[in-house]
């Protein structure tokens, strides 16, 4: 447990066809890499799971590799649009993609759930709203003590659950700070997990107000610098604003979203097939 | 004047759930002129954020360094919303009808076929039903402002007077909607949203021919006083810093 390894040997001993995956990070720590990695390994018929799907999940469902998505807000913070999840759902390019909606306060809480061992949480939400009648995962309940009703919600449980941390040490012991989204709850929910982490380090400084995932609570580690971007590793990058806005003209036409995966994430693959020719 | 006139919405110390875009500059620069204490919280679990800049997402690095506790998703959510502990909700949206309900799902009448396909809820729904009150701020058009939304994203006031009590939603909803050609306000009795007052030059024909249903005016329309010199000195800065 806490195995560190590196991230290609993680993903495909964690990554299946038709596995439910989660890739999590609250505009921070997004685990950028890791999904890039999904795409050259050529997953396909995943059940992508993620609050807020962005880039990451643009280039995943563009290359093909999800069947299925749940989330809570697909977009391209600050931007605008994700041209390639709306090619999905408006045209089924490239193929066909089946969602489940939530709110992000009905998808935090159903990490919770899973992480607690429980079959769903309660909450008041999406009464009234009309995502009651398309998402069948969110149901009525009758509260036994005071006849209330509120809103359940189905624990999430994903196959594989994904983060980026700041650091682990050697021992696999993950420590992450700044805002922490979603990442504890992923990662206790998951069947199995991998952290990327920006370092690997001999000791585990002390820091107010960082979570700290015990390596026996986690699958893999893998050291990744930069493992983030564009997103952003509080202490140690920026987010890349520059990258966020000039995806929207790569992502907007299928043209040059084919050529951005060849001359990018596919360039590696060609590299390493390369290698063993 | 959109942006000034969200900001002067906000009073001095009321804790504000911020979204992205318009609302955050609106908050900060109500923070930069009248009201230094009012409170941002954003949805990433930052809770007091002081940023100097403006954010381009919901989760830079300048609110968490800022803010005086950064607290997890599920926490922000369920510990800070739910309870109503946050006074005012501020909300964009695609599309709002007359009983201020809010889309940003789908527009088209298919939800599994939709002819534009939005970003989604996001933590809009429950930013709707559970904050004291709601200020939105949307663009005025036709478009935007129709009779009946595609999809109840966020409920403002349902079908009419009573419907968020009989939905057991603790906010007041709605108090103002305010666009680029004025402000509305539900009337007390029928909840419907109403003209009470318009921007500098702009005539009250103007706002009813940019919405999509039969606009009720108020029968004393006030006019917003025009920005000051601070609120553009403080407006300009702002969007310097957030770059071209």
């Amino acid at each position: 447990m806490g195995e560190i390894t590196s991230l290609r040997d993680a993903i495909a001993d964690l990554a299946f066809d038709g596995a439910t995956v989660a890739l999590e990070g609250f505009t921070h720590l997004i685990p950028v890499a890791a999904g890039q990695e999904i795409i050259r390994q050529g997953r396909r018929d995943l059940t992508l799971v993620r609050m807020t799907p962005d880039i990451v999940y643009d280039q995943m469902i563009g290359a093909g590799c999800a069947r299925k998505l749940v989330f809570s807000w697909a977009g391209n913070p600050g931007v605008g649009s994700l041209h390639r999840f709306r090619d999905a759902v408006q045209n089924g390019w490239p193929v066909p993609l089946e969602i489940e909606e939530h709110s992000h306060a009905g998808m935090a809480n159903r990490y919770v759930a899973g992480a607690a061992g429980l079959p769903f949480a309660v909450l008041r939400g999406y009464v009234g709203t009309d995502l009651v009648a398309q998402t069948p995962n969110i149901k009525p309940i009758t509260c036994p003590f005071t006849g209330e009703v509120l809103t359940a919600v189905p624990a999430l449980n994903p196959d594989v659950g994904i983060v980026h941390a700041q650091r682990a040490d050697r021992a696999g012991n993950v420590q992450m700070w700044g805002i922490t989204g979603v990442h504890k709850e992923v990662v206790l929910a998951s069947k199995r997990s991998l952290v990327t982490v920006e370092e690997i380090v001999d000791h585990l400084d002390p820091r107010p107000g960082a979570v700290i995932l015990p390596h026996w609570a986690i699958t893999y580690v893998a050291e990744v610098p930069g493992g983030a971007h564009p997103s952003y590793a509080m202490g140690y990058s920026e987010r890349d604003n520059d990258y966020y806005q000039a995806w929207d003209a790569i992502s907007r036409d299928r043209d040059a979203f084919g050529d951005w995966l060849t001359s990018t994430v596919m360039r590696e693959v060609r590299a390493i097939l390369g290698d063993q020719a | 004047m959109m942006t000034i006139a969200a900001a002067r919405a906000l009073r001095d110390g009321a804790r504000c759930f911020v979204g992205i875009g318009r609302p955050s500059t609106a908050a900060n620069l109500a923070r930069r002129t009248h009201a230094p204490d009012l409170v941002l919280i954003y949805e990433s679990g930052t809770i007091g954020a002081k940023p100097g800049t403006l954010p381009l997402s919901i989760g830079d690095g300048v609110l968490a360094e800022t803010a005086d506790t950064v607290v997890s998703v599920p926490e922000i959510f369920n510990y800070w919303l739910q309870p109503g502990r946050i006074d005012v909700g501020f909300l964009g949206a695609a599309q709002i009808d007359r009983y201020g309900n809010i889309n940003t799902t789908v527009i088209g009448d298919d939800y599994r076929s939709p002819r534009v396909r939005l970003p989604g809820a996001g933590g809009a729904p429950e930013i709707a039903a559970s904050c004291r009150e709601v200020i939105v701020v949307v663009k005025q058009s036709p478009r935007a402002f129709v009779e009946r939304v595609d999809f109840v994203t966020s409920v403002g006031y349902g079908s009419g007077p009573g419907d968020r009590a009989r939905l057991g939603l603790t906010g007041r909803g709605p108090a103002l909607v305010i666009t680029d050609l004025g402000i509305m306000e539900p009337d007390p009795e029928t909840a419907e949203l109403t003209l009470t007052q318009v921007h500098p030059g702009v005539a009250p024909a103007q706002a009813t021919a940019a919405t999509g249903w039969p606009l009720a005016v108020a029968g004393t329309l006030s006019t917003t006083p025009e920005p000051t010199a601070a609120e553009l000195a403080a407006l300009r800065d702002l969007n310097r810093q957030a770059g071209p």
